[in-house]
């Protein structure tokens, strides 16, 4: 019984099936044409390292590499680790957004005596803040915490469980530069440092230190989409002078500034590909790229949809990137 | 009633004086090594505790790091026999995975769409479904394809598929032969046990990296680092089913002079193919709880959306993606389940039926076809729908959720964190962490001998002497806190919802769905919403833990409970029980054995929680593995935190395992069967299957 | 016990001729780590338990010899962990025996190659198990046919054989069935069947009704008997119930705790057990339904009367009782035309009497 009623119900539907076949006549698919482009582009594999920022830029590039110069973007989420050692075999071709990364740097860049599979593709055009933030209310509160030498006066304000006695200064992602735990020995500061373990925790924590007006500090850095939404406010650590973080365990000076640079593979550069020329060329401000980060997080929009938003805003820019491909738009 | 009581004790071979006796005396001694231990931690408190810094290395880390190196250098190189053979491998299931890619889910230039859309694809599932599962599980199968599309991730739910049916597929290859071999040699056994516990308890973060390395990026390096963890539970149980075949039919069969050849495929494998499904279905689960773990080196699938929404601080996007898997583990888990029957079934049909069936399948093929037909050609059959869109509004209503658990609810439930880390764990960690290493060392010696015995103690030494030896026993010693603390947590949570679950279908009924939901979704997903409650912290991360623990647990004791036979309650109530007596004298004592692998569970499974517990605030040793995944000066110290947690994880499921052998000799049955499925399912921290609860 | 000297010997020997169904010779199981080494040494001489907390070894068959003629059906008796399991076992080495000899039809089975022993359970011996041993997932024609399937017989021609014995079974119209769908004495007659199929030589059974009601167990005994009448096989019978082995055995041989304790003919075990063990094990026989007149019948006296009815010695008490008792004299006992014994009136009411009145004693009055 049961299976004769199932058999009905499929010889049902496939006989609507057929109907619907002989009925709808239109929207047959249809085989797209080759995009204008001047060379034959071809697979760009981008990797795309797990921020926001990152994001911006990775979907960007990507977006104009697919639309203008007609190539096949292949976005890959990974870390920076990974998408380094990707340079070697190939399956990446391009680190958009570079943190410093002397370790990597020295594996990887002929330069700095590594294995020359990876090479500078010139700055991004954004400068990479790093350095200890407190929410905008406590600068409103305490306005003289900004200053490192205050934080001792304001410890046992950030005392939480995890720090007994101390003050609890908050690290994020172990993936990000970080000199903090030398910061509080070498500044003699009462704090102690407490990881997070990832950018999705220090987030969470700064944005409810501000709902919620609590005490809290911790390592941040711009650009950062998060900023927009919370102001966060940078404390000042004694002056960065060259060379005064040479020895990771004696620093005792703010971080360094980061210009933010592209890294690509060796057979990437070598290739001629057009899309090797427009990474080299991709150069936008923190504003820019900002606006972007925004557009992902706090308005939800599909990274392609953000990277699309902006291209047709700043046709000016795309324009200047777009030299030496052969390609205008 | 007394009568009642002491009944199931009246079966043991000691009398229950003795029994009482001695049982007292492990409780007194217990009691009198933390007595002492708390008195020895109050003057040296502090003293000789190897804290290390976190950023600091040390000659061990340095050593593994060369070896990790090297590992990496010939991965490169390439000169090795191996790492060829490594790499073709992965270029063979790379191939595998675009191909399939390029039919179902990625177009191929230049055709703008996939060769085979929604359409096509979910007749096709619906004729594999109809003639493995029968055809009631196709009100399962095609409402969650259909889901898939209108939550928004059709494509990522598919290459989830995709990646998840390729692991499994090999999983089975290599496992099935591998648990037969075992369940024939007793020397196979003792070997391949220690590796598949170590596959089991080994963070997958640990080895993210040097599998991103050996087998480049790409679906392959995902899908092998899915077949780590998911292959040891289809071995395990595929040996489980080979070891309990019915002896009686064994000799019969063996009496009439069949070939080892014979007996494989006429008996063996017939017999035990139940089992063997039951171990692919556990191998599918533990596969699809590696998708988000596997994202982390761009394994495609859902994975990616839940990381997405975690980088951008969007709880709906992760939460819904989240969902998507939920479906995706219910929906895999019964129809496997439901395969499982019918093929006993339908061995059994009678002629009239089968020719039914074949009549039936034949007209869903040339309906599949139709639907291929038009879904190849047809825009609308290709692409899914863009509405009605059930994902927005959820990930709307969710956010919506976020905001207030943030502006109303988090100054309370952050004061409830600041209570009980500071009055319970802090005080608990002090002791575990800052007395001396030899005196926590010994203490957990002793205990390790009184509730587990000599061999208990032995794997106690070895493994506290491998932390020792790693340089990381502060953290370690932080992480074992976290782990005991948390686990109390869960058992106390599965006695209470599992009994009153076992004591009501209603209730069960109502709880249940939910324990499957809070078993599958991935643990990443409620890292924000426990974020905003908690903030960063060893707490959060305990909740974490919790959260992903505590479902197995409860349905253990639950169907302990629901164990119980029913005369035995009966006679209780019979004498005037109470309520009170009758769960606290009748039930629990009596589905003890539960209880016991609720407790090694839970152990085990907040345990695989640690590296997650890294990411929320706890720092220890979970934080150690992910700064080895994501900072590449520290991928030994990562390597040797990894194996801290194997060590731990080894040490604890020993002391539990013994103790409870050890408290159960000459249990009723259904502890004997617990302790059974204890035996299988050993180390083994994946979801377990919805279907066995 | 008057009649002691009359007591045949037992033999381990099969009654006829040397071309024996089945021979065993000091046959040994020891279980446990290293047990070859423990056969000639003194330990071997050491009782089971002394043994166990000596070496861990446990003793399963301790040095059993005996001999099966063809056509025989041959009972092993004894308590559940007698060995007896154990022996039938080791006769075609589902049980590897530790030490000692076994032969089957002439071939020596213990230091048979694989493919011999392969051989061996495929044509000539069959076994029926205690618990059935069927396979859920075969019907029942498909379980009778799996020991011509791993000859590899062609699929059609087993099935008709099959088909044939399943008939010879009492089990027509159930070809289809599952064992699941069967009762328990349908599945051993499954059982019977499957191992007939083979037309093997010898057939084991061990234990095969012991799991089964009363009623079907005489059904399932009598079902036996009668097979063993029209096809005559050679049959090893382990049980432990002393009616089965009385009704069925030819010969019965009783196992204590791995050793050999009796061997001989029903009327034998009862009527002169060898210890107090056998003793035990037969104090609830009815004496008269076993023994013959051999066992009650006295030394003939010269004022004998010569006008008794003549019987043969081995005709049973309960047989003989209504003839002797209706005649006025004495019965003489006759063997080759020779005058062996008496039986008076009073010998065998003394017998019946004796076990209506006080069945727990012995039995036999001083």
């Amino acid at each position: 019984m049961r299976v004769k009623r199932t058999q009905a119900v499929l010889a049902a539907v496939a006989a609507a099936m057929a109907l619907t076949l002989s009925a709808c006549g239109g929207g047959s698919i249809q085989n797209a044409k080759q995009p204008a482009g001047s060379k034959d582009c071809g697979d760009l594999n981008m990797a795309v390292n797990p921020w926001v920022g990152y994001e911006a830029n990775a979907y960007v590039v990507g977006y104009i590499a697919q639309t203008k110069l007609g190539c096949t973007v292949n976005y890959k989420d990974l870390d920076e680790q990974v998408s380094w050692k990707g340079f070697g075999n190939g399956t990446v071709d391009v680190v958009i957004e570079n943190w410093g990364h002397p370790e990597l740097q020295k594996k990887y860049m002929a330069s700095k005596g590594g294995d020359g599979t990876a090479v500078d593709a010139g700055l991004t055009g954004n400068d990479g803040v790093i350095g200890w933030y407190v929410p905008p209310w406590m600068k409103d509160k305490y306005p003289d915490i900004t200053d490192w030498h205050n934080l001792n006066k304001y410890a046992s304000l950030f005392k939480t469980p995890e720090s007994g006695d101390l003050g609890t200064f908050y690290d994020g992602d172990p993936g990000f530069v970080t000199n903090d735990e030398a910061l509080v020995k070498n500044l003699n500061l009462n704090y102690k440092v407490v990881f997070t373990g990832s950018e999705t925790a220090l987030i969470e924590a700064f944005r409810k230190a501000e709902e919620n007006k609590t005490p809290m500090i911790g390592y941040f850095y711009e650009p950062q989409w998060f900023l927009a939404e919370v102001p966060l406010v940078k404390v000042n650590l004694p002056k960065y002078t060259p060379g005064c973080d040479s020895d990771p365990t004696k620093v005792a000076c703010d971080y360094p500034p980061y210009p933010l640079n592209k890294v690509v593979s060796k057979d990437f550069a070598d290739s001629g590909s057009p899309a090797y020329t427009l990474v080299k060329n991709f150069n936008w401000n923190n504003d820019d790229q900002n606006l972007v980060a925004k557009y992902i997080a706090q308005d939800q929009m599909d990274p392609e949809e953000a990277a699309k938003k902006w291209v047709d805003a700043n046709q000016d820019k795309v324009n200047a990137w777009l030299k030496g491909t052969g390609v205008t738009s | 009633m007394t009568a009642v009581v002491t009944a199931p004790r009246a079966a043991r071979h000691r009398p229950a004086v003795v029994e009482m006796v001695i049982e007292h005396a492990r409780l007194w001694a217990l009691f009198l090594v933390v007595v002492v231990w708390v008195a020895i931690w109050a003057v040296t408190q502090g003293q000789d505790t190897l804290a290390l810094s976190a950023s600091a290395i040390t000659d061990t880390h340095r050593q593994l790091q060369d070896a990790s190196n090297w590992v990496e250098d010939a991965a490169s190189s390439g000169s090795s026999v191996w790492v060829n053979a490594a790499n073709n491998f992965a270029d063979w299931i790379n191939s595998v995975f675009e191909w399939l890619q390029h039919i179902f889910t990625v177009p191929e230039f230049p055709r703008p769409l996939p060769q085979i859309g929604w359409l096509g694809t979910i007749a096709l599932a619906a004729l594999v479904t109809f003639a493995v599962a029968g055809w009631r599980s196709l009100l399962l199968v095609v409402p969650s394809f259909l889901a898939f599309g209108f939550l928004g991730y059709w494509t990522d739910s598919i290459d989830l598929l995709l990646v998840t049916g390729i692991a499994v597929v090999i999983a089975a290859a290599v496992g099935i032969p591998l648990g037969l071999w075992m369940g024939h040699s007793k020397v196979v056994t003792a070997i391949v046990t220690p590796v598949l516990d170590f596959m089991q308890t080994m963070p997958s973060f640990v080895y993210l990296l040097p599998i991103s390395i050996l087998f480049g990026i790409g679906a392959a390096a995902a899908i092998i680092v899915t077949l780590i963890y998911a292959t040891p539970p289809v071995v395990r149980i595929t040996a489980h089913g080979i070891r309990t075949l019915p002896a009686g039919v064994m000799e019969a069969t063996a009496s009439m002079g069949q070939s080892r050849r014979q007996r494989l495929t006429k008996v063996e494998l017939p017999l035990a193919k139940r089992t063997i499904i039951v171990g692919i279905n556990q191998t599918m689960m533990a596969a699809l709880s590696m998708a988000t773990i596997a994202a982390f080196i761009d394994g495609p699938g859902l994975g990616q959306p839940v990381l997405d929404g975690l980088k951008r601080g969007q709880l709906g996007t992760s939460f819904v993606a989240g969902i998507a898997i939920v479906i995706m583990a219910i929906m895999l888990d019964r129809t496997t389940t439901a395969a499982s029957v019918r093929s006993e079934q339908a061995s059994r049909a009678d002629q009239a039926h089968t020719a039914l069936r074949r009549g039936a399948l034949g007209a869903g093929a040339i309906g599949t076809l139709v639907a291929l037909y038009l879904s190849h050609n047809y825009v609308w059959a290709n692409e899914f729908p863009s509405s009605p869109d059930l994902g927005t509004p959820i990930r709307n209503k969710v956010d919506d959720f976020g905001q207030w658990l943030l502006t109303d609810v988090s100054s309370l439930t952050t004061s409830i964190e600041t209570t009980f880390t500071e009055k319970f764990l802090n005080p608990v960690q002090s002791l575990i962490a800052e007395s001396p290493w030899y005196v926590t060392a010994a203490a957990f010696a002793l205990i390790a001998v009184i509730v587990g015995g000599m061999r208990a103690f032995l794997f106690t030494v070895v493994c506290l002497a491998g932390i020792y030896y790693l340089d990381l026993w502060n953290f370690a010693m932080i992480t074992l806190t976290s782990v005991l603390v948390a686990t109390a947590i869960v058992v106390l949570l599965a006695v209470v919802v599992g009994v009153w679950m076992g004591r009501s279908r209603v209730v069960d009924r109502i709880i249940r769905p939910f324990l499957d939901a809070g078993q599958t979704m991935p643990p990443f997903v409620f890292l924000i919403p426990i974020f905003i409650l908690f903030g960063p912290n060893r707490f959060t991360a305990m909740v974490a833990g919790i959260i992903y623990a505590a479902p197995v647990a409860i349905k253990l004791v639950a169907d302990g409970i629901r164990g119980v036979s029913t005369e035995t309650v009966e006679a209780a109530e019979s004498s005037g029980t109470n309520k009170w007596q009758m769960i606290t004298k009748v039930q629990l004592p009596m589905s003890r054995g539960s209880l016991l692998l609720a407790t090694n569970q839970g152990l085990l499974y907040v345990l695989s929680m640690v590296v997650i517990g890294g990411m929320a605030g706890a720092g220890a040793l979970g934080f150690d593995i992910v700064h080895g995944f994501r900072n590449s000066s520290y991928v030994g110290r990562g390597l040797a935190a990894g194996i801290s947690v194997v060590l731990l994880g080894i040490m604890l499921d020993r002391i539990t395992t013994y103790g409870a052998e050890r408290a159960q000799r000459s249990q009723d049955s259904s502890g004997r069967t617990a302790a059974r499925w204890r035996k299988v399912l050993r180390l083994s921290p994946a979801p377990q299957g919805l279907a066995h609860g | 016990m008057t009649q002691t000297e009359n007591r045949p010997q037992a033999e381990n020997a099969a009654p006829e001729g040397t071309d024996l169904a089945l021979r065993v010779e000091s046959l040994w199981k020891i279980f446990g780590p290293r047990a070859d080494k423990i056969i000639g040494t003194p330990d071997a001489d050491l009782s089971r338990a002394d043994l166990k907390r000596k070496t861990g070894c446990v003793v399963g068959v301790r040095d059993v010899s005996f001999e099966v003629a063809p056509g025989e059906v041959f009972v092993v008796m004894g308590l559940s962990g007698s060995g007896k399991s154990t022996l039938v076992r080791c006769l075609t080495r589902l049980i590897e025996p530790t030490a000692g000899k076994v032969e089957v039809g002439g071939v020596d089975v213990s230091n048979a190659s694989e493919s011999q022993l392969r051989d061996l359970r495929r044509h000539h011996v069959s076994m029926v198990f205690q618990h059935f041993g069927l396979l859920p997932h075969r019907q029942v024609i498909d379980n009778v046919a799996y020991g011509l399937e791993v000859r590899g017989m062609g699929r059609k021609e087993r099935r008709a054989k099959a088909e044939e014995v399943v008939g010879l079974v009492g089990l027509d119209g159930y070809e289809r069935s599952y064992p699941d769908q069967l009762s328990g004495g349908m599945q051993q007659r499954v059982g019977l069947a499957r191992a007939l199929a083979g037309d093997p030589d010898i057939l084991l059974f061990d234990e095969p009704f012991s799991a089964l009601d009363p009623l079907i167990r005489r059904d399932m005994q009598n079902e036996v008997i009668r097979l063993h009448h029209e096809l005559g096989k050679t049959m090893v019978f382990i049980t432990h119930d002393l009616q089965e082995a009385l009704k069925l055995g030819d010969r019965i041989l009783i196992m204590r705790d791995g050793a050999l304790v009796q061997l001989g003919t029903p009327d034998e075990v009862v009527a002169a057990p060898a210890d107090d063990y056998v003793r035990d094990f037969t104090s609830e026989v009815p004496r008269s339904h076993v023994l013959t007149l051999r066992w009650v019948m006295r030394e003939p006296r010269d004022d004998d009367s010569l006008e008794g009815p003549v019987m043969s010695p081995d005709t049973i008490v309960r047989q003989a009782a209504r003839a002797a008792l209706a005649s006025d004299h004495p019965v003489r006992v006759m063997e080759e035309g020779r005058l062996i014994g008496i039986v008076d009136d009073d010998a065998i009411l003394r017998m019946v009497v004796a076990e209506t009145d006080a069945p727990d004693e012995d039995g036999v009055p001083a």
